[in-house]
């Protein structure tokens, strides 16, 4: 999917010619800056929604619905801190309506049971043709809702979303089971089922990808779903509800559910009638999930959650590489990645060129609005997380880090926060050990192979890491030794939904993607038959 | 599913028997004033034969020719080689592009078929005789199903990491063979051009196919979609030709990496010893069948006669699983034999294009003469002809169903494939006996069993020599399920996961490093 930190910049050198949208209609929006033109790019116009269409509603058996408690929240453009529309809030009501309409779905006789494996995989690739078709404007609403640039949203969220559904719609009749020669006169063979109705709680930094993450696998093993977006991010994910049943899954398959972690996330967490929950977030409320699984009904669980991934620079490494991919690798989606290269290690030799380069780049990074194709880096996705990246920032301050760059907000609208550089940061300091999830670069000196192994391993959390060398022996031992899900040699972000993703330790339960990802949507049954004699 | 058979299509709402079923109209032929594409397609062009040459291809319904077709020789195959080779070298927009962009290929072609699904179907009867609705809804359908299937795989075609021992890091890829050849037969031209496409093209090979000059036209007709679709040029080259020709320069050509053929035995030990003496190339091959269906006492009998027949004439008996050999039990033999008879007598002989039609006429004189040979090797042997055996008047190529009851294993019609509308019904007394006579041949393609108990159902198709054994039910193809032959039936397996590990060489790159690495 490469996330490979494609910037706006990059995109534009790429000249692409794109179109950017203009949402009317239900969501009732206007946003001036979307009609902008500049001298490089055509922004076109289109009309998407009408005004009775139901994209702010709670999506239960292919049908809007409001909420049953007739609450409904706001959603609000982070790059100028307004309102977008109101949505209605899903609570635990209608998190038993959606679970109903889950479990019909997947009841023995239905459509969705009945249904040939194969046609289940083209109902996924339909989904991906309907979200290729709809591509600019997902991304424009991607990025009004998370602030992320534009471009991004368009050229790494879409494109990852697209990739990810056909990936998963090719594995739909290829979940294999096997056949076992078992000792005695017995026959043994295996199915890989469905596990039945599939809650799925999804954040919101990459609200459209995590979606397809969630369903794809889900989806392609011939599972329901019930899905919660964050209540930051509910635009696109409500978006692909009515996709959904334009591609023709039966009603129930999918069913979306806007609302709050304690709300709508913990009636899902919880609830008996609910066979596997996947969660995208913070390890804090990882925990929560896999506790209140285990009082309720000890339903399945996958967790992808923090991460503080240590980046390892030595001194024979293609040192430009280096730069840039540390740069992108932390500072890109505004430093909020679970990804983000937050620790990195540079040997000694290299290392004070090493962050001069680092600050140089950081200070070029471009930041504004997200619809301004020049714009690297947009805000934080609300004013909760500026106070807690500003409030990080002033920790590695006060605790002695060298503030090389940034550090502040910028804008007085918005949730901006300038691309920031720390040296001389040590191990023990809060900004080396916590999650961010802000556009903050720590760099670290190092002597030892040995050392920085030990040193990038003393973390609770393993989802990602990545190291740069030249040298294959380098390459490989320290890739071997690393504790986490995710290696990188000589790259960063390089995700693709054909690998596995997902962390040692603390950063999760389980592997999303790749074909390992099936096996967190299937439940085996070995059939066992006596046999009237051994057979050959 | 690859369902050859009217139930499957009855199941799918369709047709039953040819007839409609349901009020949704009829897929119809589509009129075609012109064929379009004779030529021979070579890195997505249309070239004429250097030799300069052409020949027929005729309508069997009709005898009438339907346009001259360029032939294919060897130094037409050694252009569309080089092509191939160009298109498959290292560096190569093909080598270059990412799996996941091969599958969104292969992916359009399944939609441009979809698209041109009456156009070809037309063609295909035409060509071939076998009845528009069947190639309506057997051969496409399954010719999309399988390019569908192979789309997803590009990007799931997994090498591995082995644990070895001592200080050393080793892991496979899997790569593209390189060029590969491919000969297919005249019964099922279509789907055979995607069964041997499909996984090739999903690997990322680059593909030389001689469609059988009985039928090139729908090869060729896709010629153009696969152009269309965006492959680059040279990636699929089509060269309609004869087999001592064309397909033996590809047998034995030196720049051809691989090899597959579907087509007799006979030429298969051909096309194999061509290989060895060439370059080692390798070699599949899907070969011919003398398939045992097995009926026991106590299996649903009305289905099993059903099943059995559909499985002996479906195609017109032109199929290498044909189900061509049909032991029944002694207890339900004369019952089974009286039903057999009675459907066979129904089966609705006529134009291919009509609706009504499941039965049309053989594929050449050759195939006719050949069928009437051993029909009349059977009477004399002095097997009971039941019905048919003989032409149908007036009518060209079209032959009767034919049923021979008291069928002994040694006369002619029980050993040979007669690639014809023909069933011979033998009669068995114990499970052991019928077993070590249904596997008495040489063959081993598919087999059936027919039986309630389950205990039987394993244990026969446990002991049955055989790459595919249905057990109540037959011809249940899927692209998902491997397909091929024991013994002289074939080597190598296509479709299913099976299939991608003929078109891969297996490389396995090993790391030495300075010390073991950790576990």
């Amino acid at each position: 999917m490469g996330v490979r930190g494609v910037s706006a910049l990059e995109a534009v050198q790429q000249g692409v010619i794109y179109g950017c949208v203009s949402l009317l209609g239900s969501v009732a929006l206007t946003y001036e800056s979307l009609s902008h033109t500049s001298g490089v790019f055509h922004f076109k116009t289109h009309h998407f929604f009408t005004s009775n269409s139901g994209q702010s509603r709670i999506f239960i058996n292919n049908e809007w619905h409001d909420s049953v408690s007739g609450k409904v929240f706001s959603t609000y453009n982070p790059a100028t801190g307004e309102k977008i529309c109101d949505v209605q809030e899903a609570d635990k009501a209608d998190v038993d309506k959606a679970v109903q309409a889950a479990r019909s779905a997947f009841s023995l006789d239905s459509v969705w049971r009945k249904m040939d494996a194969s046609e289940r995989g083209k109902l996924l690739f339909k989904l991906a043709d309907l979200v290729e078709r709809d591509r600019a404007y997902l991304a424009t609403l991607e990025s009004l809702d998370t602030g992320k640039p534009f471009l991004s949203s368009f050229f790494v969220d879409l494109q990852g979303t697209i990739k990810t559904f056909r990936y998963f719609a090719g594995w739909a009749d290829k979940i294999h089971g096997s056949t076992i020669p078992t000792d005695g006169e017995y026959f043994t063979l295996t199915r890989h089922e469905p596990i039945g109705v599939c809650g799925q709680i999804v954040p919101w930094n990459f609200p459209l990808v995590m979606t397809a993450w969630k369903l794809g696998p889900a989806l392609s093993c011939g599972n329901t779903v019930v899905l919660k977006p964050a209540e930051q991010t509910p635009l696109t994910c409500l978006y692909i509800g009515a996709l959904i049943r334009e591609a023709g899954f039966p009603p129930g398959v999918v069913n979306i559910l806007p609302g709050y972690g304690p709300t709508a996330g913990a009636a899902i967490a919880s609830h008996m009638g609910i066979d596997k929950v996947a969660f995208t977030g913070s390890t804090e409320v990882g925990k929560l999930i896999q506790e209140a699984a285990g009082k309720s009904n000890l339903k399945r669980v996958t967790l992808e959650l923090g991460g503080k991934s240590p980046n390892i620079i030595f001194a024979d490494a293609d040192f430009e590489l280096a730069v840039e991919q540390a740069h992108q690798g932390v500072f890109f989606n505004n430093g909020q990645c679970c990804t983000a290269g937050s620790r990195i290690f540079v040997e000694e030799p290299i290392y004070d060129e090493f962050v001069r380069r680092s600050v140089e780049r950081a200070r070029r990074r471009t930041v504004g609005n997200p619809f301004d194709p020049t714009a690297e880096q947009g805000p934080q996705v609300s004013v909760e997380q500026q106070r807690r990246v500003l409030e990080l920032i002033q920790s590695g301050i006060t605790e002695g880090a060298k503030l090389e760059c940034g550090g502040k907000a910028p804008l007085s609208k918005g949730f901006f926060v300038e691309p920031t550089v720390f040296s001389d940061v040590q191990d023990h300091m809060r900004i080396a050990k916590e999650e961010i999830f802000g556009p903050v670069q720590q760099i670290m000196k190092f002597k030892t192979i040995e050392e920085v192994i030990e040193r990038a391993n003393n973390t609770e959390y393993g989802l990602a890491a990545a190291v740069f060398t030249t040298d294959l022996n380098k390459a490989m031992t320290v890739s071997a030794a690393l504790q986490a899900g995710t290696v990188w040699i000589n790259c960063y972000n390089a995700l693709s939904c054909q690998c596995p993703f997902g962390g040692f330790k603390m950063s999760g339960n389980g592997r999303e993607l790749g074909e390992i990802g099936l096996k967190e949507y299937t439940e085996v049954k070995t059939i066992t038959m006596k046999m009237s004699g051994k057979k050959s | 599913a690859l369902h050859c058979d009217h139930a499957t299509m009855a199941q799918n709402g369709t047709i039953e028997n040819g007839l409609a079923r349901n009020t949704s109209p009829l897929p119809q032929p589509v009129k075609i004033p012109e064929i379009k594409h004779t030529k021979i397609f070579i890195n997505n062009e249309w070239h004429t034969s250097i030799k300069g040459k052409k020949f027929p291809t005729i309508n069997p319904a009709t005898g009438v020719k339907i346009c001259d077709v360029e032939e294919a020789d060897k130094a037409d195959v050694d252009e569309a080689v080089r092509a191939a080779r160009a298109a498959g070298q290292r560096g190569s927009e093909w080598r270059q592009m990412d799996a996941s962009s091969r599958g969104r290929l292969l992916h359009r072609l399944a939609d441009l078929l979809e698209r041109e699904r009456a156009v070809l179907a037309t063609l295909e009867s035409m060509d071939t005789g076998k009845p528009f609705l069947h190639a309506f809804f057997v051969d496409l359908d399954g010719s999309i199903k399988t390019l569908r299937y192979y789309a997803g795989w590009t990007d799931k075609i997994h090498g591995k990491t082995m644990p070895v021992d001592e200080n050393f890091v080793c892991f496979t890829k899997h790569e593209p063979v390189g060029v590969c050849g491919a000969i297919i037969p005249w019964n099922f031209p279509l789907l055979m051009f995607m069964w041997k496409i499909a996984p090739a093209l999903a690997c990322g090979n680059t593909v030389v196919i001689k469609p059988a000059e009985q039928t090139p036209l729908t090869a060729l007709h896709t010629g153009a979609l696969i152009k269309e679709a965006g492959f680059p040029p040279g990636v699929v080259n089509i060269v309609p030709g004869f087999g001592p020709t064309a397909g033996a320069a590809i047998g034995s050509h030196m720049n051809i990496d691989k090899v597959a053929f579907t087509g007799s035995t006979e030429v298969g030990q051909l096309i194999k010893a061509a290989a060895a003496k060439s370059n080692l190339k390798r070699v599949t091959l899907e070969l011919g069948g003398k398939n045992p269906c097995i009926v026991f006492a106590d299996s649903d009998l009305q289905s099993a006669v059903e099943e059995t027949q559909k499985g002996a004439f479906f195609n017109q008996g032109q199929a290498c699983t044909a189900a061509s050999r049909v032991y029944v039990e002694e207890a339900v033999y004369d019952e089974f034999l009286r039903l057999s008879v009675e459907r066979a007598k129904n089966i609705a002989i006529g134009d291919p294009l009509e609706p009504r039609t499941s039965h049309g006429p053989q594929i050449n004189q050759h195939q006719f003469d050949k069928i009437l040979e051993l029909v009349a090797s059977g009477k004399k042997e002095g097997a009971t002809l039941e019905c048919g055996g003989c032409a149908v008047e007036d009518r060209g190529l079209f032959i009767h169903p034919t049923i021979f009851s008291d069928v002994k294993d040694h006369m002619r019609i029980a050993k040979e494939e007669i690639f014809g509308p023909v069933q011979c019904i033998m009669k068995f007394k114990t499970q052991e006996e019928v077993i070590d006579r249904a596997n008495g041949t040489q063959y081993g393609l598919t087999a059936a069993v027919f039986t309630r108990d389950i205990h039987r159902a394993m244990s026969v198709s446990a002991a049955l020599e055989a790459g595919t054994v249905w057990v109540n039910c037959y011809n249940a193809l899927h692209a998902q399920a491997p397909f091929g032959g024991y013994k002289m039936s074939g080597n190598g397996r296509e479709l299913g996961e099976y299939a991608l590990a003929e078109y891969t060489e297996v490389k396995a790159i090993t790391l030495k490093l300075s010390e073991r690495l950790t576990l």
